[in-house]
């Protein structure tokens, strides 16, 4: 059986990943995808928590994670729809509107 | 156990049932009749519903859904708070919905939903619920801030706020995945029983997911230096969803932050020292950036980053004294800020309005009593007396020194000094300014007068007769095992 | 022999599986309908084009059914393991279920009220 820690560094490897994506990157969409990445990298950690201590409940806590990501995901791409239609770009740099 | 058991609780969630029938049945209507007017009467009619049935479980503490939601008094007054807040926020609305052409139906129902999620923020030691009730809060959240689809600053605040959320989200989650795994359950209760052995077994796993989870709400209640969203969110939403921001969200992430903390790492000394920088940076960047600003809707932000971090002083302290006195400051915060900001979507109603400070000019010589009204909620954000202000600004600061938290008392009494200067350039503006053109006349309306009377009338009686309040908020504690 | 046992299911599945596409094709050279133009020749009937550049534009409308559809295909998560033990749960569960249906379908319903499902 492969032990707990592989699923961690794992799990920790894509969650830095997906937190540098975000700021480093100016895509939006790629933005939301390292979002994306950062809350599967917590499901793993809690699917692997939830078989390593014979517990049912994690399982029941990642399926909630999806869901709430897949409303997540239609929100945000719908937002980033109606700012497209205004400003024909999806550069994060772009959007400087709300400043002094 | 008996899954069956579950069903007999309904009447625990039944002020969350009531709100979220009315969300869907206004967002079904909506799509088929025409009256917006009815829309939102309908709206005001069940969250008016859910308050009477929220009240009714006062002073009777139930748990339920095997112990993952909770209805104590301290999630009863917090469902009080938000219910309010967002029927006011609905009484502002709607004028100035009308005004700038986004009447639609779908903002009636975001606000409930959202109203919802946060009632089940507070009503859990849950971290699976409070995390689903956050998300609830939040989503609606998004698209009330993008609400305006064919301004772009909307669609700029919408988005920040989506991708600040989200990313924000993704820590909780991380957080509590490392909790869960550390304790083997996400009921702060029972994170809290076995801290000692929890502590000695798996201490890396059980820190690393706290400060984790410390992150994502920090992020929530916006303290520095996880602010740098919001004034750039609160300038871009429309105006009454801005106020809405500034008092729903965050009263929902302190309740929960204070849950976590009374229940769930009160055996964290460390984390004190953590509490005690957030506050210190918190109000000194808030009060010190709001003074440059020139749009009154970011100088509130930047307000209401510094409110947070007066909170913040609160939880530092720690202990129920303490505690009681966040409560009762997030209760009288809610009626002065939310009075604010409605005399400020009043003058962006009229058409052209840019939020600036300087459009205020020559608001006492047409409206002399809503340029009181104005000074009066200044005043009470400047912590003056006898307003609910000074009262909440004294009893957090009092339970401070009380707990030896002097220093951090001095830094915070200096930083509501400074923030009177920048309170008060707005009631200057109102009252002795001169404007460049003539001001132009506000309209008004039945709800909007009922919304500044509501937040008026409070702003003072938690001034004047702050002893029933306060044993109010005493009473809303919850037990500490 | 053991290993046998244990993945026969899985061999089973894969064979059944390609009978069932043979027959399905079968069935379809032999009494399907013969039409060809050259819509019907493309990879995807739906007019997008396969080769080309990246940078292409098209209509928004295929992001609202995408949209859409993770809306209402990430539901089927928690209908799934209700299926499974759905005789355990009885008509408790039932109904609960029968709420979380009838959510999702206030859902649809301002969907189709909104006009979001029209292509034209």
């Amino acid at each position: 059986m492969i032990p707990i820690a592989h699923y961690l560094i794992l799990g920790g490897l894509l969650f830095a990943i997906g937190a540098v994506g975000v700021i480093v990157s100016r895509n939006l969409i790629v933005m939301f995808m390292s979002i994306e990445l950062m809350l599967n990298a917590a499901n793993l950690a809690i699917i692997a928590f939830s078989r390593s201590l014979n517990l049912m409940d994690g399982h029941v806590f990642v399926f909630l994670i999806m869901a709430v990501a897949a409303a997540e995901a239609a929100v945000g791409l719908a937002i980033i729809i109606a700012i497209f239609r205004n400003r024909e770009t999806i550069n994060a740099d772009k959007f400087n509107l709300l400043r002094r | 156990m008996d899954i069956r058991s579950a069903a007999i609780d309904l009447g625990l969630i039944s002020p969350e049932i009531i709100i979220l029938a009315s969300a869907m049945v206004v967002l079904l209507l909506g799509t088929v009749l025409k009256s917006r007017g009815l829309m939102a009467f309908l709206s005001l009619l069940g969250l008016v519903v859910g308050l009477v049935l929220v009240l009714q479980q006062w002073s009777q503490p139930q748990s339920g859904y095997y112990g993952m939601v909770l209805k104590d008094n301290f999630s009863v007054f917090f469902s009080v708070v938000f219910i309010m807040t967002a029927i006011i926020t609905l009484l502002m609305a709607r004028d100035y919905l009308i005004a700038k052409h986004i009447d639609r139906h779908e903002f009636y129902t975001l606000l409930m939903f959202s109203t919802v999620g946060m009632m089940l923020m507070a009503g859990s030691t849950d971290l699976v619920v409070i995390f689903l009730g956050l998300e609830i809060m939040s989503v609606p959240l998004y698209v009330m801030a993008g609400m305006n689809k064919i301004d772009p600053k909307s669609n700029e605040s919408g988005i920040k706020y989506f991708m600040i959320g989200a990313f924000a989200s993704s820590f909780l989650v991380f957080g509590i995945a490392l909790l869960y795994g550390a304790s083997g359950t996400t009921d702060l209760r029972r994170i809290m029983a076995d801290f000692s052995f929890l502590k000695m077994q798996s201490e890396l796993l059980l820190y690393s997911g706290a400060l984790l989870v410390m992150t994502g709400f920090a992020f929530k209640v916006a303290a520095v230096p996880f602010h740098m969203w919001v004034p750039d969110v609160y300038e871009g939403a429309p105006t009454p969803v801005t106020g809405f921001f500034s008092v729903g969200p965050k009263a929902a992430g302190f309740a929960a932050l204070l849950r976590i903390c009374v229940y769930g790492f009160s055996g964290m000394a460390e984390l004190t020292a953590v509490f005690w920088l957030l506050a210190v940076l918190t109000m000194v960047v808030g009060n010190v950036l709001a003074i440059f600003q020139n749009n009154i809707k970011r100088m509130l932000a930047y307000s209401s980053i510094a409110h947070a971090g007066y909170i913040l002083v609160a939880l530092t302290a720690g202990g129920e004294g303490a505690v009681s006195s966040a409560v009762y400051y997030l209760l009288a915060y809610m009626f002065f800020n939310l009075g604010g900001f409605t005399i400020v979507t009043i003058i962006d109603s009229r058409t052209g309005s840019n939020s600036q400070i300087d459009e205020i000019k020559g608001l006492a010589g047409r409206h002399p009593y809503l340029a009181s009204l104005l000074a009066l909620f200044m005043f009470a954000l400047a912590g003056f007396p006898p307003t609910a202000g000074f009262m909440g600004k004294f009893y957090i600061f009092s339970e401070a020194v009380r707990n030896g938290f002097v220093w951090l008392t001095v830094i915070a009494v200096m930083n509501s000094l400074v923030s009177v200067f920048y309170y008060l350039r707005v009631v200057v503006a109102a009252f002795f300014g001169k404007p460049d053109q003539e001001f132009s006349p506000v309209s008004f309306s039945p709800a909007l007068f009922i919304a500044l009377l509501v937040t008026a009338v409070g702003t003072l009686a938690l001034g004047c007769f702050p002893g029933y309040w306060l044993e109010l908020s005493q009473m809303s504690m919850f037990p500490i095992i | 022999m053991e290993h046998f046992n244990t993945f026969f299911p899985i061999f089973f599945l894969f064979v059944f599986a390609a009978i069932l596409a043979g027959v399905f094709l079968l069935l379809s050279v032999l009494f399907g309908r013969k039409t060809k133009t050259a819509a019907k020749g493309d990879p995807y009937e739906s007019g997008m084009k396969p080769i080309g550049t990246t940078r292409e534009r098209f209509p928004v409308r295929f992001y609202l059914v995408a949209i859409l559809f993770i809306i209402f295909d990430i539901e089927v998560v928690f209908l799934y393991p209700w299926a499974v033990i759905y005789d355990k749960l009885g008509m408790f569960g039932f109904m609960e279920m029968l709420v979380f249906v009838v959510i999702l379908l206030v859902g649809y319903f301002y969907v189709l009220g909104k006009g979001a499902l029209k292509w034209d």
